[in-house]
């Protein structure tokens, strides 16, 4: 019997830009396994003479999606895995995959009853946005609020899919820390303790907390949400980067 | 066997040269950051309240507390790390007290066979007493010649340098002795029971 973890070679369905930097690949599954909301996958390639790099990416897709899985990989520069996806990889290669991985940081409609806080820094909102479109493809009316912190507007990753999402108890918050297009009514400054308590506000103190992000974001807005009451095992996290930079890609 | 899988035109960055890259297990890159991963918020824990305990299948269980903890003798550790999610750092310098010097104030029951390292913040990780023994953990309290950060485990955490870095418990609250092996935090959660870096023991 095939066990989910077994490396597989997927081909590439499609590759679609999100943001200059932010590109979606869906991948063709010979083997797929229905993952969860905020899993990841392995990525391996390998050259000709034996060298091997691996990397983590999480899903973005939702579990619903059978057969394929959507990956939203960020470029980084001085990367190797994710530079390679951005720069040589086209619909029809095949690449290895192994997955889906992960147990904590997922969320599963009907699960975790609890309304739903997620945030998001920059393309920490990929496992998030697997999330939001599981709540949705499931039909959950599990009260749910994204905030979601990118640096310019053209850096919002899913900007029109989410605001297609809102609604049935899904509301969005956008902050931009650098600079704003004219006429911007969402947040305009690094999310802090105010910015959390005003999200988190109609919720009390029971919900479900999902932040991904870069380290220091992480911190400093789990930080936030243990001021405001809510209890550490409330909170799942998941960080990358060092000091704030970016995934090792 | 079916031919090995090329990725078309993959090279690769091959960072640092021969001698660097035989320290890489496989699947790792190298890295000179020090990538923070953790399941939820870093705890701020208290020096005062801080305590390290040995229990379980001991004669007598012992506990230190903070300003007791660091009158044990300590050792510079020069080692290198490797994280599941790909990460190695070569040459982290740690300072701290060796599970050896630890066990020199316990009297291990002689069915004691597996350990189970538990934190501050209800986190557990498993290894077998072997992993420990023999210079081959530590509970670390420098890290690079500075008290260690929170995120980092700080004040003080396990270091197991030949497993992945989940093992290395952060914020460790002390060793608990057992006949049986019992599955910690991602050991549940779909992580290999082991985690030697050197056999690619990451999921189970």
């Amino acid at each position: 019997m095939r066990q989910p973890l077994d490396w597989q070679i997927a081909t590439v369905k499609s590759i679609k830009p999100e943001t200059e930097k932010i590109k979606t690949f869906t991948l063709t599954l010979p083997n797929w396994t229905r993952p969860r909301a905020g899993q990841h996958y392995d990525v391996r390639l390998s050259a000709e003479d034996g060298y091997v790099a691996q990397r983590s990416y999480s899903i973005a897709s939702p579990p619903e999606q059978a057969g394929e899985v959507a990956l939203t990989i960020e470029r980084i520069e001085d990367g190797e895995v994710s530079t390679y996806m951005h720069d040589v990889l086209i619909p029809g290669d095949r690449i290895e995959l192994r997955g889906p991985i992960g147990g904590y940081f997922v969320w599963e409609a009907g699960l975790l009853p609890e309304p739903l806080v997620l945030i998001a820094g920059g393309s920490g909102v990929v496992p998030l946005m697997s999330m939001i479109r599981h709540r949705a493809a499931a039909g959950s009316m599990v009260p749910t609020r994204l905030l979601y912190s990118s640096r310019n507007r053209e850096d919002v990753i899913y900007y029109d899919e989410l605001q297609s999402l809102r609604g049935d108890g899904l509301e969005i918050f956008h902050t931009l820390t650098r600079s704003q297009p004219a006429g911007w009514t969402g947040y305009a400054r690094r999310i802090d303790d105010t910015m959390v308590k005003e999200v988190i506000a109609p919720f009390g103190k029971t919900m479900q907390v999902f932040i991904c992000g870069p380290t220091l974001m992480v911190e400093s807005t789990a930080e936030s949400l243990l001021k405001l009451g809510v209890a550490p095992a409330q909170i799942r996290t998941e960080r990358f980067g060092a000091s704030g930079t970016a995934k090792g890609g | 066997m079916t031919e090995p899988f090329v990725s078309r035109e993959f090279v690769g960055k091959r960072r640092g040269g021969a001698e660097k890259a035989s320290r890489l297990p496989p699947g790792q890159y190298l890295t000179e950051d020090f990538p923070v991963l953790s399941a939820g918020p870093t705890p701020r824990l208290d020096l005062k309240r801080w305590s390290f305990s040995i229990e379980g299948l001991v004669k007598e269980k012992v506990s230190w507390a903070w300003d007791d903890f660091l009158k044990l003798p300590a050792q510079n550790y020069t080692v290198d790390i490797s994280c599941v999610t790909k990460w190695t750092h070569l040459d982290m310098q740690w300072r701290g007290v060796s599970v050896d010097t630890l066990l020199e104030h316990a009297e291990l029951d002689r069915k004691a066979a597996f350990v189970t390292a538990f934190t501050h913040d209800g986190y557990t990780t498993n290894l077998p007493i072997a992993d420990i023994l023999n210079g081959r953990a530590f509970v670390a309290y420098q890290y690079d010649g500075s008290p260690l950060a929170p995120e980092h485990g700080g004040p003080a955490r396990l270091v197991v340098p030949h497993l992945y870095f989940w093992k290395s418990a952060k914020w460790v609250a002390g060793l608990r002795f057992m006949e049986k092996d019992q599955r910690g935090f991602w050991e549940s959660a779909g992580y290999h029971n082991h985690a030697d870096p050197w056999k690619e023991e990451r999921y189970s």
